[in-house]
């Protein structure tokens, strides 16, 4: 499709990020992120560690503040929200930490109820229900009562996209889910982001340096390189690319000389 | 060379004044959440369970041992000059007036103040917080209101338990071991004390309290960079709340003095 930043942004998409810029300290992680992402679509964000791919995503759910540029979801700016009114926002995007960050001090079962507790269900049936749902979805089963701290790193990520989806959100984030987890597991998680897509129909945005997972899953891949989105396009596209920096990233060359 | 001076003066006082500037913000915001949101009844429960009855056996023996402490290096001194039997009022008064409340604030910080930071920031640096943002909950409303609210009612109450644990065990030292006599120790101690000596000290543990808790809940959610930062910050919340309680006490006790005067009037 085409190398460098494009002006994007129109009514149809689900959310649009223009010109947005992120210093942390004296480093300057973004600059200039331009990106839309159609209704339905997954885009995957791909770079190279410590790039600003996770800064990025965290942006889009407003759990970091740009230094300038806009975010619009579902054609609200978020940028000009508070802390309680993105809430509404947050209620329609769901997000996967790296970390997955589960609660460590509830139990996998809690974990998963909380959305829907702080949402105002107080029904014991209908949240165990809900649980033993999201559990069968994750092949879970059996799992409700143990604790984080004994769950396996893919088991986690797991309860942890349950978490973010039981809500049912309109959005997905997913940040590295397949980082750290063996290829079987991570097979797994990309089969379980696939059939999420076509069960749920959500738009996913997905951030990894794991080309296998990219190209699994991606209807759109976009590379964020230096602080800008350096190419975007189909995962073919990526592969023919004769950009030295792209074929670089795909095949895993490192860009040092003389070993 | 000035310049220099206040360039380094200035800079350690702005980040002071900033810092004060987050922690009444936090007050603000928790206070606002207290009277506009729901509150989670579970938490505010647990955290009860947290700050009151596990601290009883710390504020007992804090109390038994500074009361009995008290009652006989009093005695020692009182004794010189003919007035023994006052010892139970100075013990009664100084408990409620300056060391009930001080000393459970104090232990109340080393055992709550530090298990809120250290609790908090792991949140914090394990993205748990960011979590809870994401699932759309605001980290104030879900961390800080419950255990704000569970400190302002246990503290006044711990406090008031160090005091009478305090002037018993103060009483059974000074009759069985120092042998003055339990009618006048009593009498004068009743005498002496009042309804004002018991409302500082209840109005004081209620300020130290809201101090603790937002020291150590702000340092809970500022702390930075894994295991280390959340040593630092639990550190930081123990020192700064102890020296906040010691460094309010006595302003407190200047301006409460005002309202409630002590001495038998």
């Amino acid at each position: 499709m085409s190398i460098n930043d494009q002006p994007l942004a129109n009514n149809s998409s689900m959310i649009a990020v223009q010109g947005l810029e992120k210093r942390i300290g004296s480093q300057e992680i973004l600059r200039g992120v331009n990106l839309d992402v159609a209704r339905g679509e997954t885009l995957v964000i791909i770079g190279r560690s410590g790039g600003g791919k996770s800064v990025l995503l965290k942006h889009l759910i407003g759990l970091m503040r740009p230094n300038a540029g806009e975010i619009w979801i579902e054609g609200q700016n978020i940028i000009e929200m508070s802390e309680r009114q993105l809430a509404s926002i947050r209620q329609k995007v769901g997000i996967l930490f790296q970390g997955s960050a589960l609660f460590d001090s509830m139990t996998v079962a809690e974990n998963i109820a909380f959305p829907l507790r702080e949402a105002g269900e107080r029904d014991p049936n209908v949240l165990r229900k809900r649980v033993s749902e999201m559990l069968e979805v994750m092949e879970l089963q059996g799992q409700e009562e143990k604790m984080p701290v004994n769950l396996s790193g893919g088991m986690k990520k797991r309860v942890g996209l349950a978490r973010s989806i039981v809500r049912q959100p309109s959005c997905i984030l997913y940040d590295e889910p397949t980082s750290g987890l063996d290829p079987v597991v991570s097979d797994s998680i990309n089969k379980l982001i696939r059939r999420l897509q076509k069960r749920l129909g959500v738009t996913s945005i997905v951030v990894t340096h794991d080309m296998k997972n990219a190209f699994h899953v991606a209807d759109r891949i976009a590379y964020l390189h230096e602080g800008r989105i350096y190419f975007q396009g189909a995962p073919g596209e990526l592969r023919q690319s004769p950009d030295q920096l792209i074929q670089d990233f795909l095949i895993g060359r490192s860009e040092g000389r003389g070993d | 060379m000035f310049a220099r001076f206040f360039n380094a003066l200035g800079r350690p006082l702005v980040r002071f004044i900033q810092y004060l500037g987050e922690v009444v913000m936090l007050a603000a915001d928790t206070f606002h959440s207290l009277f506009t949101r729901r509150l989670r009844w579970k938490l505010f429960l647990n955290q009860i369970v947290e700050i009151g009855l596990l601290s009883q056996l710390v504020v007992v023996i804090t109390g038994g041992f500074t009361g009995a402490v008290f009652s006989a290096q009093t005695y020692f001194q009182f004794h010189k000059i003919g007035m023994g039997s006052a010892t139970g009022a100075v013990v009664s008064v100084a408990l409620m007036r300056e060391l009930g409340p001080v000393l459970t604030a104090l232990m109340v910080t080393g055992r709550v103040g530090a298990a809120m930071s250290a609790e908090i920031g792991t949140m914090k640096v394990t993205e748990q917080i960011d979590a809870l943002r994401a699932l759309a909950v605001y980290p104030t409303d879900y961390l800080v209101v419950p255990r704000a609210l569970a400190m302002m009612v246990s503290m006044p109450l711990l406090v008031a338990e160090c005091i009478a644990v305090g002037i018993a065990v103060g009483y059974f030292v000074a009759i069985s071991l120092l042998e003055i006599n339990g009618t006048y120790y009593m009498a004068n101690m009743v005498r002496w004390t009042r309804n004002r000596d018991i409302i500082m000290g209840v109005s004081k543990a209620f300020c130290f309290g809201i101090l603790i808790v937002f020291i150590s809940c702000h340092k809970g959610l500022t702390a930075r960079e894994g295991a280390v930062g959340v040593g630092r910050a639990t550190t930081e919340a123990v020192v700064n709340a102890s020296l906040a309680v010691l460094i309010s006490n006595f302003f407190l006790t200047m301006t409460l003095n005002i309202i409630y005067p002590a001495g038998y009037q």
